[in-house]
């Protein structure tokens, strides 16, 4: 047996490039000087009716090609853009045009589109455009939204996109008659991916063959693909669309089609030239998606115990000024909010509110922390009021190991029902105590009051619905080389998908890992898929890839078996060879076998010799067998009932400055629970990242918004993404495997975990130093400052 | 993000240098280019030419002597931060210096550039300041020295005028008996600071320079006055602001919190000395 | 008007390239555009990412705020230019691999620079020194954890080699 790989901390093949700088990011397709550039006029105002654009100054400038407004686009490219996931409670939704049309929502919104020899030049002509508007009213912040003094979209009342309410008994009925109730407001933040690399987009259309290629920073390349084809009018078969290596997505690159994914394409057919767009970090900021911000109020009754009797929860979501991505952001909050408790009666209500700023779409954990924040809050307020460990209430709320399936009686953002498979809370809380040393903490704070220092410590506990579907599918060809080359449609952003999904084929085949050459995100290669999100890679492709390679594998052993004269069940494949167990000498390589597996007229080499008409079969019979295909390749697709739910639980401790209010972190500590690891220090990578990430969301990152609607933190001078002298120095991890029944693997998602407890367990660690109700996420040291001056002077 | 078009020399002398500044008022002198081209890059400045000086002779380079700190105008920050010898005639440079941005940008930028963009959130201005150093700027009139008290003017104007080139800036020496401490709180290690103090003590003489809660850098004598509320007696010349980053009441609390810190810290720096 | 174009010679990886640039062409544009030398990547182009970070006569400087038309006279070396003459990974890049120093690679290039020239400086740094080293360059994905491992490492298998 080849030493199994699934599980081993296998290093990454990918690597080779990255480190010799031969990585292929968009920006580096068409390196070449007959590519044309784009650059985009954005508006500069929050809300504004255009009167009027004028572009006669920029087609004189040399070096520009062309120049496109609303009014220059036809059919298809001049209706909105699609509303991507419908859903019956979004009763308004409402879409962008690729370039605004009569009005425009958000500073950033693409007004024209123009290529030139470069994007020097290209910007020089945007400088050129003039615009002329009617000012509008903004409507800035979730106050102001729910206010609706002003509205964004006339038609749209009091600017509510959608109301949602799901419920699982009568919640206002058990806390009226808890014991205890208790109410909390809570506000969290906007912020954003922020990918190193930004959205971008080359197209090339080929004339001789109507055929167009277009390249994406994308997360979905089948979803623009399919957006590409219905704007232009083309067939699928007309449109390839390839994803290169991607600098990071974290979600942003999951909405499409941007408008310059629309737009390149348009532009590359007209002009007869490949384009490229390559958003720059303003454009990220002011036009790619946002996420996060959200109001909350929580009602929940419980008992002496701090077991909750009812949780009546209504939130205010902050959309932005669009909603192509549908309602999937509140939806998650909503539901994934009781992470792994049982909340007695529960009811939610949301509202998804129209604000004249950039639209939000699902950034890593997608309205996780922000569900995550509220019931861990509520948990922290229980244990408050009844004086007991924070660690006990949740104990006592957890749902059971023996109670798996675990149905909440509510409906996920798959359109499925919330149905946790399986976990185990009270071990994952036993690990975190030991690993944070949370029993020992209260001596470690005397000791460290007593040096006149303050600390804090907090915990947090999720739960994450991964893998939802639809589906995922793979292709697994072994070569008459004996190579094994993999395809899977979604797409990769850094997560190692060459690594691992090559890990599970070498397994399952018996090849070298270094013989299997795996590619993601090519249509030409896998037209069936969905897409990277909701930490769904190695739970949806990786099962998809699993039972492709199953497939192969069945095929070579039929072969095999004929070619040995051996029965099936006594063959064994080892770094691809194939043999009869307990005799080497009869064995065939798997090249061999696919040369086999495709019966030839030609022979184009000596391998190929042995498989030509007069070398092989059985002339008594057709030369593809019955039910057989000619190739050794194997195909599936992974199409579950329902999402996966992995779960964990974040402890942090830190240390806050008595005179400048600043924030430190002394410790942090993650148990983790996806299932059966794959690649355990790419899972660890990942946590790595994501609380990387939370640190930003927690303490360092905002959307500073005027009540213009001009976001005054547009770069990474004042967008406070964390360098490594902000992350904790070390994070203890802790991994419990607890498989999922609903895959073969036995794997849950694993991607966005780090980042979901983040402003939850920062706001607890941080009460906890100081005394004070930490209800607003994030704090910075001037927050906290002016909180300990409000509590000063009226101590709660 | 793309500059705009712009005409470009690259003199070999200084008088051709100025010749050319002298004859187009909207050139501007391309030295680190650490703040420069950033706003080049957004457009929010577009000069017609840029004069790069990187290529003129004799520039360069950090002389140390008794009397103090001669920095030429190519040095870099790196430069200075590295001599050992200017760090020991006045070791308020090296204190300043390791907190300006990251050592990748202390590698170009140039600690005489960076005086001159007179930014009041930057730490070298408000050390030239404290210290009563200077800076020499040449034009085709000839070269004189403006003392940097006469230097800034408000918010990121210096008297410099257009057609002149700094070709130097000059930090007198530590007295022997003077202390002197530097810190600064920022949101992230690296970033402009939300206040920053630097102190420089003799015997009664307590004067303390300020970053980032002016719009010009700001030194304020705070000889006489109890260590404990120099802070809040500072406060009268400074003008702490609200922006995304922390409050005015905020930062003002920070002076308070700072300036005994940092007086402390520059007498114990001077005790040091002895 | 017809932008003037200067003449420049770039001296990259111990190679000379001369091109014909605008007075306005960045650094990190003439590097990957007219040089083809795309492992320079670039993030944010106003100086904090430090994805474009390359070594000017060794030193780490942002090739997006240094235009092309001033990098004369100098050496430059890029990513591509940390690779061992055999092909074979740097002592950098190699110890990237081994602690899963990267995820998605884009500001990879950026770190390897920078370590390499903080490494030539200060050979056998503490663990709070590894940290100080990359203190300047902004990633998304790792967490910086492994990066840190990643300085540590390659100062070991600089000492070996």
């Amino acid at each position: 047996m080849t030493t199994k790989l699934v599980g081993t901390p296998v290093q990454r093949v990918e690597d080779q490039r990255f480190l010799r700088g031969q990585g292929r990011y968009v920006d580096d397709i068409a390196n070449d000087p007959s590519t044309l550039h784009a650059a985009v006029l954005r508006s500069p105002h929050a809300h504004a009716r255009i009167i009027d654009i004028d572009v006669d100054e920029v087609l004189d400038l040399e070096g520009v090609h062309a120049v496109w407004t609303h009014d220059d686009l036809a059919g298809p490219m001049a209706e909105p853009l699609p509303l991507l996931i419908p859903h019956p409670s979004l009763t308004h939704g409402r879409t962008q045009y690729a370039l605004a049309k009569d009005e425009v929502n958000y500073v950033g919104e693409a007004i024209a589109f123009v290529v030139a020899d470069d994007r020097y030049v290209a910007e020089d002509a945007v400088g050129r455009i003039r615009v002329s508007y009617e000012f509008l009213p903004p409507v800035v912040g979730i106050d102001a939204a729910r206010a609706a003094t002003h509205l964004v979209h006339d038609d749209v009342p009091g600017n509510i996109g959608a109301r949602m309410e799901q419920h699982n008994g009568d919640a206002p009925a058990a806390i009226a008659a808890a014991p205890h109730r208790l109410e909390l407001d809570l506000t969290i933040e906007r912020s954003a991916c922020t990918p190193l690399e930004g959205r971008g987009t080359v197209a090339r259309w080929d004339p001789d063959v109507n055929r167009l290629q277009v390249w994406s920073s994308t997360q979905t390349s089948t979803g623009v693909r399919a957006a590409v084809a219905v704007k232009m009018g083309l067939d699928l078969g007309q449109v390839d669309v390839i994803t290169p290596d991607v600098g990071g997505g974290f979600g942003v690159k999951i909405n499409h089609p941007w408008p310059e994914e629309l737009l390149v394409p348009m532009a590359a057919r007209a002009l007869g030239r490949t384009v490229k767009f390559t958003e720059d970090r303003r454009e990220h900021f002011i036009s790619s998606a946002h996420e996060r911000g959200q109001v909350q109020h929580i009602e929940v009754g419980f008992d002496d115990d701090g077991r909750l009797l009812g949780l009546d929860v209504m939130f205010w979501h902050d959309h932005g000024a669009y909603t192509p991505y549908g309602l999937i952001v509140p939806i998650i909050t909503s539901t994934q909010l009781l992470g792994p408790y049982k909340p007695g009666a529960y009811r939610v209500v949301f509202e998804s509110l129209y604000t004249n700023t950039v639209m939000v779409t699902p950034y890593r954990g997608a309205g996780r922390p922000q569900g995550c924040y509220a019931m861990e809050r509520t948990m922290d307020a229980i244990a408050q009021f009844l004086g007991k460990d924070r660690a006990e209430v949740r104990a006592i709320n957890f749902i059971q190991p023996d109670e798996f399936p675990y149905d909440h009686g509510l409906i996920f953002q798959d359109g499925r029902e919330l149905e946790y498979d399986s976990g185990d809370y009270p071990a994952s809380l036993v690990k975190l105590k030991a690993l944070v040393g949370w029993d020992e903490f209260p001596a470690y704070k005397a000791e460290m009051a007593a040096a006149g220092r303050q600390v804090g410590i907090g915990l947090a506990c999720y739960v994450e619905g991964t893998g939802v579907g639809p589906y995922e599918g793979a292709h697994v060809h072994i070569e008459t080389s004996g190579k094994v080359k993999v395809a899977t449609g979604l797409t990769t952003q850094g997560q190692g998908h060459a690594t691992v999904f090559a890990q599970l084929v070498a397994d399952e085949l018996g090849v070298k890992h270094e013989d299997v050459e795996v590619v993601t995100g090519d249509t030409r290669r896998m037209p069936y898929a969905v897409g990277t999100f909701a930490s769904r890679a190695a739970v949806m492709s990786g099962s998809a890839i699993h039972l492709a390679a199953r497939r192969a594998k069945e095929k070579v052993l039929r072969i095999a078996a004929e070619a040995l004269e051996a029965d099936e069940k006594d063959l064994q494949i080892v770094d691809g060879v194939v043999s009869v167990k307990g005799s080497p000498g009869s064995a065939i390589d798997l090249g061999t076998v696919s040369v086999l597996s495709n019966p030839l007229r030609y022979a184009f080499d000596e391998a190929s010799k042995a498989a030509t008409q007069f070398s092989v079969g059985d002339p008594g019979k057709p030369p593809v067998a019955e039910g057989e295909e000619p190739g050794l390749e194997g195909r599936d697709f992974y199409s579950p009932e329902r999402a996966t739910f992995a779960s964990g639980m974040h402890a942090v401790v830190v240390e806050t400055d008595p005179e400048t209010a600043e924030i430190t972190i002394l410790k942090y500590a993650v148990v983790h629970d996806c299932g059966n690891l794959i690649n355990p220090m790419i899972v660890e990578g990942q946590i790595h990242g994501g609380v990387a990430q939370g640190v930003g969301g927690a303490l360092y990152e905002r959307m500073a918004y005027d009540e213009s609607g001009q976001l005054l933190n547009a770069s990474f001078m004042d967008f406070l993404m964390p360098y490594v002298t902000e992350v904790p120095d070390g994070i203890d991890i802790d991994h419990l495997e607890t498989p999922s029944p609903l895959n073969p693997l036995g794997v849950k998602g694993a991607g966005e975990a780090g980042v979901i407890p983040s402003a939850a367990v920062f706001a607890a660690a941080i009460e906890d130093a100081e005394g004070i109700p930490i209800i607003a996420m994030p704090i910075s040291p001037s927050d906290l400052f002016h909180l300990r001056q409000i509590h000063a002077k009226e101590p709660s | 993000m793309k500059p705009a078009p712009f005409a470009y020399t690259r003199p070999g002398s200084l008088a051709e240098a100025l010749a050319t500044l002298a004859g187009d008022p909207d050139a501007k002198v391309l030295a680190g280019g650490q703040s420069l081209v950033p706003l080049l890059s957004m457009r929010l400045a577009a000069p017609s030419a840029l004069v790069d000086i990187n290529g003129l002779p004799d520039l360069d380079g950090v002389t140390v002597t008794a009397s103090g700190v001669r920095v030429a105008a190519l040095a870099r920050h790196a430069d200075v931060l590295a001599s050992a010898e200017a760090a020991a005639v006045q070791p308020l440079l090296a204190m300043a210096l390791a907190n300006v941005a990251h050592p990748t940008i202390r590698n170009r930028g140039t600690t005489v550039g960076s005086l001159v963009h007179a930014d009041a959130a930057a730490e070298m201005p408000v050390v030239l300041s404290l210290l009563g150093g200077s800076v020499d700027a040449a034009s085709t009139a000839g070269t004189r020295t403006i003392p940097a008290a006469e230097l800034y003017v408000g918010p990121l104007q210096s008297s410099l005028r257009h057609d002149e080139v700094a070709v130097s800036a000059f930090f007198p020496a530590l007295a022997p008996g003077a202390g002197v401490a530097f810190e600064e709180i920022t949101r992230r290690q690296g970033d402009y600071a939300l206040c920053g103090v630097a102190a420089l003590v003799d015997g009664a003489s307590v004067k303390v320079g300020y970053l980032s809660v002016s719009d010009v850098p700001t030194v304020v004598d705070l000889s006489g006055i109890p260590v404990e509320e120099m802070g809040e007696a500072a406060l009268a010349h400074l003008e702490p602001a609200d922006d995304i980053h922390a409050t005015a009441d905020y930062r003002a609390h920070l002076v308070r919190v700072l300036t005994t810190r940092v007086v402390r810290s520059a007498y114990d720096d001077a005790r040091g000395r002895r | 008007m017809t932008e003037e174009l200067h003449p420049v010679r770039l001296v990259v990886n111990e190679t000379a390239y001369d091109i014909r640039v605008p007075a306005r062409r960045l650094l990190s544009d003439a590097l990957r555009q007219d040089l083809g030398l795309t492992g320079t990547h670039v993030g944010c182009e106003h100086g904090v990412c430090g994805a474009c970070t390359i070594l000017v006569d060794g030193k780490p400087m942002r090739s997006c705020l240094l235009f092309a038309v001033s990098a004369v006279g100098v050496e430059i070396t890029t990513v591509e230019g940390l690779t061992n003459a055999d092909g074979s990974l740097g002592p950098v890049q190699q110890a990237f691999a081994e602690c899963h120093g990267l995820q998605c690679g884009f500001c990879t290039p950026g770190f390897l620079t920078t370590i390499t020239a903080g490494l030539r400086d200060n050979p056998d740094p503490t663990h709070d020194e590894a940290r100080e080293m990359i203190a300047g360059n902004l990633c998304r994905c790792t967490g910086y954890q492994n990066i840190v491992k990643a300085v540590e490492r390659a100062a070991v298998l600089g000492a070996e080699s």
